[in-house]
């Protein structure tokens, strides 16, 4: 008898840790979105990389932007928002299949206070981010977007960190070092955003797959 | 152990009311239908208990509207997250001291 009822009340505990959990984080963010999303940016840091057709190191440097013609820089410039909005659009589509995906299996709803929760601390910073780097585009500091978008990114992360799994947390303190490396290293650009963007997330979304995913996916076989 | 026991939150009784307290502590405040959403459970079983949470004073109600919607909130009172706090410490001391 008292066994069961024992059994019992730690079974209520362990419930409502989990709903108070459940409740107010969103839990569903998939590590395959991390990855895709990584790989899409590293393709659209190639695609630029190749229309430049100049060595990784001096591309797009603060140096190098002095010397080009504002014909070509007109070019430039219409081809790297086409290039950036792109790997957005693509990213954030691939991230919410791969999470929407996640949210079935978990038998959740993926638009709930917590997603929403979770999306508005993450586009207040990132939307302020965005407008400042049109700023600094209509006055001509293309260079400056680069480790800007890097920041940015890197601070709505932490913002929105609260509201799902810590590890987004270290995310968005790498981002925002690696940017502020980047306004320093003013050489290397376009590869620093494609360490921030391709690699960083390749590794975070691996390291949520193996951490998260893999072992929901193993406990639901076994 | 009868001490214990007496600190165990009538209002509480119904594990319903104990997961609808639980969710409203860590939310600022939720609607009825976000509510339903998360515990599972049917609109009029969920609007009995939230009646009986109300009139304990644990939880408070307000109602807006949106556009022509109405829109009915909850949300946790500061009596309720004592009442809750107290319930669940005397929880883990039942359980604590059957263990020892």
């Amino acid at each position: 008898m008292r066994m069961h009822e024992t059994h019992e009340h730690l079974q209520t505990l362990t419930e409502i840790r989990s709903l108070m959990e459940r409740s107010s984080k969103f839990l569903s963010l998939s590590g395959l979105s991390g990855i895709s999303a990584g790989l899409i940016a590293l393709i659209g840091a190639g695609a630029a990389y190749m229309r430049l057709k100049t060595d990784w190191t001096t591309l797009l440097s603060y140096d190098r932007s002095q010397l080009i013609d504002p014909d070509t820089r007109q070019d430039l410039l219409r081809f790297l928002l086409t290039d950036g909005i792109l790997v957005l659009v693509l990213a954030l589509a691939a991230g919410v299949f791969f999470t929407m995906q996640k949210a079935r299996r978990q038998g959740q709803t993926v638009w709930n206070s917590a997603s929403k929760r979770l999306l508005t601390a993450l586009f207040i910073p990132l939307t302020a981010g965005g407008v400042f780097c049109l700023g600094m585009i209509y006055h001509g500091q293309i260079w400056l977007v680069f480790p800007a978008t890097l920041i940015f990114y890197g601070l709505a992360l932490l913002n929105a960190s609260r509201y799902t799994v810590r590890d987004l947390h270290y995310l968005g303190i790498f981002e925002t070092g690696l940017g502020l490396l980047s306004v320093f290293w003013t050489g290397y650009n376009l590869f620093t955003w494609a360490i921030g963007f391709g690699v960083l997330h390749i590794l975070y979304g691996t390291i949520m797959y193996l951490k998260y995913d893999l072992n929901e996916r193993t406990a639901r076989t076994v | 152990m009868k001490e214990l026991l007496a600190q165990f939150n009538k209002a509480f009784e119904s594990k319903a009311r104990l997961r609808i307290m639980s969710v409203l502590l860590v939310n600022e405040s939720l609607s009825f239908n976000a509510l339903k959403d998360l515990l599972q459970l049917t609109d009029g079983n969920l609007s009995t208990h939230l009646r009986a949470l109300e009139d304990a004073g644990y939880v408070l109600v307000s109602k807006q509207f949106i556009g022509r919607k109405p829109n009915t909130t909850y949300a946790a009172t500061d009596a309720g997250r004592q009442a809750f706090t107290d319930h669940l410490n005397a929880l883990e001391e039942f359980i604590k001291g059957l263990g020892e």
